[in-house]
């Protein structure tokens, strides 16, 4: 198919703001009267507040007033309380909050606020809370049995506090690379016959693997801002979606979704951090109801590091069984996860991950989500899937060269195709051209000749490649769109899409631009607030905006268009059938002369009302989208569509990259010295966002491969990675000067734009490709991410892992 | 947060030696002889994007909060207030600051440039903000002002840089996004405008 816009490099609305400076962030909003909420924060990991005496605070000048729990809905654990009471979890977990006329005035009274708690037990590692006689995160238990999945990975966990207890031996035995025999598991799931695949094949591998938690750092902290007038709530906030966040949000605040006005035109970094509603939210609306006045409440780079969420840390064990012919037979995997207070976990995902880019024949997970009192957890960029990715690379690596196979041979005899089954239940994709996508990688890569050819070694200096696949499921269905063209001819599309710099809220919609046949500059995108009438949509994070939203964009328009035939049967005589669309015109197939243009179209349309106008819509749009055609009902022809297109099973996204390291055996530090990525995201929807998420996604990928992590002091559960330069994400001098990238570019048959999103397999595969390329160069795999200088000197100098055992959260 | 720990208490550690080194250097002590209710005068004249701003400066204030408080410059941002990151980067005399970090009793008369005043008088953009927007170097855009200043740094002191250069001349702007790459590419078309 031949498209207008899709497939094109555009300039997108709000860049021109984001190098002016006038783009507008949280912390950018001043109105009139504005006050400033601080936090008291726990100095404590675990215990309970026994008293709070705000009083000498209170008598400050210019405070203005506090919140305690009392003064909040109740919450029980383990959810992540707004404010803590009964269940203090985490150190920098917030307990009280207090306004004033001045930031440094709050600052300065949170020390007068004095506040006694009961102490309780603490624990960092999962591994030492699930040995027996182990502390406990809670005082009722250690572990989750969650009680829902989490298709959505924006989802909140449910579930109870149990206990489990492993004995020493079969903890030893786990952190060891052996299973663990006779005990429990909280949860996992299973298909296949895994026996039987394993007696099929030719060579086993078994293996440990630890991968570290880590911070989102997301450049824009999640402060937050609101004012209230005539009982609606104006909130800003930096939130993956203006959509999806105002439901829970006027949960929090007890009111109902439509007194919520959600302003976020510009969000700086999510990363999956900012999909849901985030706790403090519920400060700034509440402070703020209470004072009339606008309240800030500012989240420090310190704070973020405490109560932002991370990427859940995990400690797994694996066996792998391969046949002769290369093909996956089984993989059996146990995961443990550290869940925080929460108990949010991806161990689930994480072997979903195994299932699509492996395609075994039968797959077993058994996992644990144990509690620890460490930072609360949350989905981060390819949750699971991205840090299982980093650390299966060496040991499918290992399977292939037991076989004597090419390690890119051994993923491509693998790779999932469009017919593949998925997942515990085995389920059906929507497309896959992952084969294409090892091809082509190959292709430019230079692979064969390169993994043929001996390593270079320059002194102490050796090098290494490495291969990794990325994958994610990329693609909702059953939002709406909408569209409208008012009588100036213009053509508003509008997007609830949140704006994280994908710029894919306005690349989807391109696909209504595209269904109109009209000028890219004939649209304007209403956006970043409520109040500006925007349709149901996703949250923008896994990856989906793109399949998602040209697909509800496209149905919207499909719906204008319809009416635009009609009105102009209406009109000129005939039937709807009779007319055709081009250059903004709608006229009649066999004589163009009788038409008109969209712009009369739209005024005929506000004369004729009911379903034209947005007087009467479908009956199954979401609510939300009900009010946003409410409150542009009558200003112009409106397209509304709730995205009812066929759907099969899973869209993946899916990537493949290949790298070239450099490691200085003397100092332990390593270059990426050559890097592409490829991906298989069915049409390319924006080339210039494409390689934005493509290169974006790889160096997180270096990332998560060789410095980022969270670390505990497990003698006082103190964070010790509380700055960018400690946690630590790379700088540009940590990325190669060129990166390459590129994709198949085939159409996934169930989007009608064709395209896939593919912003989190990015990572995925990058940072699979390192640890892949330096297990190839040191002929050693760590099985862990991040991998560190130390450990690469401690390696080299034949002292493999120093004194202490892999942890989670270890120094 | 561990009260011992806190950034709080550092920065109260800071205010409180510095103003004990204020007082010995005994311009601050005349001042408060004149005025007993103020230690230091606080109406600075300020250069700012070439226009002479008057603005009521407390001693403790950074050069970031003044910008953006005190005189409505919100381009550059704030996202880690201790100078790891370069999303506050300014120019002083046309060199790349950053304002997180600097105390605005220390600027004196220097020419302060902010993403505000990159803009020629008839409002077209600078070479280096339109091949941003020409490579779409930047995602979320919280990091853009800053690496937009340190670009104008690097094409001022050198019009013609190598890639390398560039890459150099940008490793104290952090992007969390990534756009590392399409920054790169941004500051190497505009020296291609510029030329």
């Amino acid at each position: 198919m031949t498209f207008i816009h899709i497939g094109k490099d555009f300039v997108p609305p709000d860049v021109e703001g984001k190098v002016t400076g006038d783009a507008k962030y949280v912390e950018d909003f001043k109105p009139e009267g504005l006050v400033y909420a601080r936090l008291l924060t726990s100095p404590l990991p675990s215990g309970r507040v026994t008293s709070i005496d705000a009083s000498e605070a209170l008598r400050m000048d210019g405070v203005l007033g506090v919140i305690t729990a009392d003064d909040l809905p109740p919450s029980s654990a383990p959810d992540d309380p707004v404010l803590a009471s009964d269940d203090v979890t985490y150190i920098g977990q917030p307990i009280v909050a207090i306004a004033a006329i001045s930031d440094a005035i709050a600052e300065n009274a949170i020390d007068r606020i004095k506040i006694e708690f009961e102490r309780r037990s603490f624990v960092t590692d999962p591994l030492e809370s699930l040995v027996q006689f182990g502390p406990n995160a809670y005082p009722d238990g250690n572990v989750l049995r969650q009680s829902n999945s989490l298709e959505d990975e924006n989802a909140t966990i449910r579930g109870g506090i149990a206990e489990i207890k492993w004995p020493a031996t079969e903890i030893e035995k786990f952190r060891n690379g052996q299973e663990p025999i006779g005990v429990d598991f909280a949860d996992g799931w299973t298909y296949g016959d895994l026996d039987t695949a394993f007696s099929e094949s030719t060579v086993i591998v078994e293996e440990s693997f630890v991968t570290a938690g880590t911070p989102h750092h997301c450049m824009e902290p999640r402060s937050s801002m609101a004012y209230w007038q005539n009982g609606k709530c104006y909130f800003y906030a930096s939130t993956q979606s203006q959509s999806a966040v105002v439901e829970p949000l006027a949960d929090l605040l007890g009111i109902a979704p439509e007194n919520v006005c959600m302003i976020s035109e510009n969000t700086g970094g999510g990363f999956g951090s900012k999909g849901r509603v985030y706790p403090t939210m519920a400060i700034t609306g509440k402070f703020s109801q209470l004072l009339n006045r606008p309240v800030q409440l500012r989240i420090t780079r310190e704070e973020e590091y405490y109560l932002g969420v991370g990427r859940p840390g995990m400690q797994g064990w694996v066996k792998t069984g391969v046949r002769a012919d290369g093909s996956v037979a089984a993989v059996d995997v146990i995961i443990i996860s550290d869940g925080g207070p929460t108990g949010r976990n991806s161990a689930s995902s994480s072997a979903q991950h195994l299932s699509v880019v492996y395609t075994p024949s039968a797959m077993r997970l058994r996992n644990i989500p144990v509690f620890t009192n460490t930072a609360p957890r949350g989905a981060q960029r390819g949750p699971g899937q991205n840090e299982m990715s980093a650390a299966i690379a060496p040991i499918m690596d290992k399977a292939a060269r037991q076989l004597g196979m090419d390690r890119a041979q051994f993923r491509r005899v693998n790779a999932p195709h469009s017919e593949s089954p998925v997942y515990e239940n085995q389920g059906p994709i929507t497309s896959a051209f992952m084969t294409e996508a090892i091809d082509k990688a190959s292709e430019m890569f230079n692979w064969a000749e390169r993994e043929a050819a001996p390593r270079q070694k320059n002194g102490r200096k050796v090098r290494g490649l490495g291969i990794g696949l990325g994958y994610h499921s990329a693609g909702g269905n059953g939002y709406d769109g909408l569209v409208r063209i008012t009588p100036d001819g213009r053509i508003h599309l509008h997007s609830g899409v949140g704006n994280l710099g994908t710029y894919s809220y306005a690349g989807t919609a391109r696909a209504a631009a595209e269904v109109l046949k009209c000028r890219w500059e004939s649209c304007e995108i209403p956006r970043g607030s409520t109040d500006s009438h925007l349709p149901h949509a996703s949250t923008q994070g896994g990856s989906n905006t793109i399949f998602t939203h040209t697909r509800s964009n496209w149905v919207a328009a499909e719906d204008a268009v319809v009416k635009l035939k009609e009105i102009a049967a209406i009109e000129f005589g005939g039937d709807a059938e009779d007319y055709s669309i081009e250059n903004e015109r709608v006229f009649k197939t066999k004589d163009s002369n009788q038409g008109f243009s969209y712009g009369e179209a739209a005024a005929k349309a506000i004369e004729l009302g009911g379903r034209f106008s947005g007087e009467e819509y479908p009956d199954d749009i979401h609510s939300i989208t009900q009010r946003a055609v409410q409150g542009i009902a009558g200003s112009g022809l409106v397209g509304v569509a709730k995205d009812n297109l066929p759907k099969r099973g899973i869209a993946p996204g899916l990537m493949i990259s290949m790298a070239e390291v450099e490691i200085d055996l003397d100092t332990g530090k390593y270059e990426v010295i050559d890097y592409i990525g490829i991906a298989d995201c069915g049409t390319i929807i924006h080339p210039q966002g494409l390689a934005q998420q493509i290169n974006g996604g790889a160096v997180w990928g270096f990332g998560m491969a060789g410095s980022e992590r969270h670390v505990y002091d497990p003698q006082n559960a103190l964070p010790a990675n509380i700055g960018f330069y400690q946690a630590k994400l790379p700088t540009i001098l940590d990325v190669p000067s060129n990166m390459e990238s590129g994709a198949v570019d085939i159409a996934d048959p169930y989007n009608p734009a064709g395209g896939r999103g593919v912003g989190e397999p990015s990572q995925g595969s990058a940072v699979a490709a390192v640890t892949s390329a330096i297990a190839d160069a040191l002929g050693h795999s760590f099985n862990r991410v991040p991998v560190t200088p130390d450990m690469i000197v401690n390696f080299a100098n034949n002292d493999e892992q120093g004194s202490t055992p892999l942890a989670i959260n270890t120094f | 947060m561990n009260p011992k720990l806190s950034r709080r208490r550092f920065i109260k550690g800071v205010i409180y030696s510095s103003a004990a080194a204020s007082a010995g250097a005994g311009y601050y002590l005349a001042t408060a002889q004149v005025n007993s209710n103020a230690v230091v005068e606080r109406l600075l004249s300020l250069n700012i994007n070439g226009q002479t701003r008057l603005v009521d400066v407390a001693p403790t204030e950074t050069l970031a909060f003044t910008l953006r408080n005190k005189l409505g410059l919100t381009g550059l941002k704030v996202a880690c207030n201790r100078g790891e990151c370069g999303a506050c980067t300014v120019l002083l005399d046309n060199i790349s600051n950053y304002s997180c970090s600097l105390l605005t009793h220390t600027i004196k008369q220097r020419a302060i440039t902010t993403v505000e005043g990159l803009r020629s008088v008839d409002g077209r953009l600078s070479a280096v903000q339109q091949a941003f927007i020409e490579e779409l170097a930047p995602q979320c855009g919280f990091c853009t002002p800053g690496q937009v200043m340190a670009a104008t740094a690097l094409l001022t002191a050198n019009s013609n840089p190598s890639r390398e250069e560039a890459r150099q001349a940008l490793a104290g702007n952090l992007c969390r996004c990534g756009a590392y790459d399409h920054y790169l590419n941004g500051v190497m078309r505009a020296a291609e405008l510029l030329s």
